[in-house]
């Protein structure tokens, strides 16, 4: 399955957004959102990801 | 000094996390500036976010996420609950982009986004201009605290309007009121404070100066000499000199 993550098109095998960040080694503190919409971190075991899927994985950051 | 949303700020200093020459500059400028609120934001994951938040957490200020470079209600709504899902917190500095040169807030965005957020259990801070009907309509949204620019971000041209700003703190003498953007010089953040401003929140005067730590102590300074002036009831200007020293009395030498 093909989707688009941060911006950049890739090949998954996971079937969920949870499985999603394992597969492609994410930890510690992020949030999520599949077609702009929020996916609370809760739910991400839950939620399929779906083959063109547009997946954001932020993180903290400087800001002012 | 006014609660944010129920808390009390251990001082009037807001200071931003970007654009410093290492992490090392912003651990030690956070430190000497005394800052007691740490803005930070979210951007999507390299690797280096879960490093910069130890230090954030070690730092032991209070945090503000920020939704720096959203242009639409649904892109900072969106942001704001995944910016309280990784920073846990409710605080959330609202910024609602109108125009690419001078970031100059979307009022009627900002608004919308506010109401929506407040119902959502937020404590919205809102990153607002001088206007003193779009306080009005900030404040009925639910916002407590509002944050008028200063100036456009990074410009450090001090305080553009004053005497908007002046009617702002006027109009809404019991709102905590922040001026946020715009400040480049320690004389602009005590001018903000002479006139009765709650607090400050800068960012590029302190990061981008030649000695970025130097310049977090002259903000401290300049913000607690403005704060104290406020509240020692500074004279009004007058047009015409008045001798200080007495004239009675003076000898008769001419």
């Amino acid at each position: 399955m093909k989707i688009v993550l941060n911006g950049e098109s890739r090949a998954v095998r996971a079937e969920t957004l949870a499985e999603l960040l394992q597969e492609c080694g994410f930890s510690g503190r992020v949030a999520t959102a599949v077609n702009e919409d929020f996916v609370p971190s809760s739910l991400r075991a839950s939620h399929k990801i779906k083959d063109g899927d547009r997946v954001e994985v932020v993180a903290p950051m400087q800001g002012g | 000094m006014k609660e944010f949303y129920g808390t009390r700020l251990p001082n009037p200093l807001m200071l931003g996390t970007a654009q410093y020459p290492s992490p090392a500059i912003l651990e030690q400028a956070f430190r000497d500036s005394g800052a007691g609120v740490a803005t930070v934001s979210l951007r999507r994951e390299s690797g280096a976010g879960q490093t910069f938040w130890q230090m954030i957490r070690d730092l032991g200020v209070l945090v503000l996420p920020n939704t720096a470079g959203c242009h639409t209600v649904k892109e900072a709504v969106t942001t704001a609950h995944m910016a309280h899902e990784v920073f846990d917190t409710t605080w959330i500095k609202l910024e609602l982009i109108g125009h690419t040169d001078s970031l100059q807030p979307d009022v009627f965005q900002l608004v919308e986004a506010a109401r929506i957020l407040t119902e959502d259990g937020f404590h919205v801070f809102p990153y607002t201009t001088d206007d003193l009907i779009v306080g009005e309509r900030l404040l009925a949204a639910g916002c407590e605290v509002l944050m008028p620019w200063g100036a456009p971000i990074g410009s450090g041209r001090g305080l553009n309007n004053e005497y908007a700003l002046r009617s702002m703190r006027a109009e809404f003498l019991d709102v905590p009121l922040v001026i946020d953007a715009g400040i480049g010089l320690p004389s602009h953040a005590a001018r903000a404070m002479e006139l009765g401003f709650d607090a400050v929140l800068l960012n590029t005067a302190v990061a981008r100066a030649g000695d970025p730590v130097m310049m977090a102590k002259a903000m401290k300074l300049a913000i607690e000499a403005g704060q104290l002036a406020h509240q020692a009831d500074p004279i009004e200007a007058r047009d015409m000199a008045e001798p200080s020293t007495p004239v009675i009395g003076k000898a008769f030498l001419s």
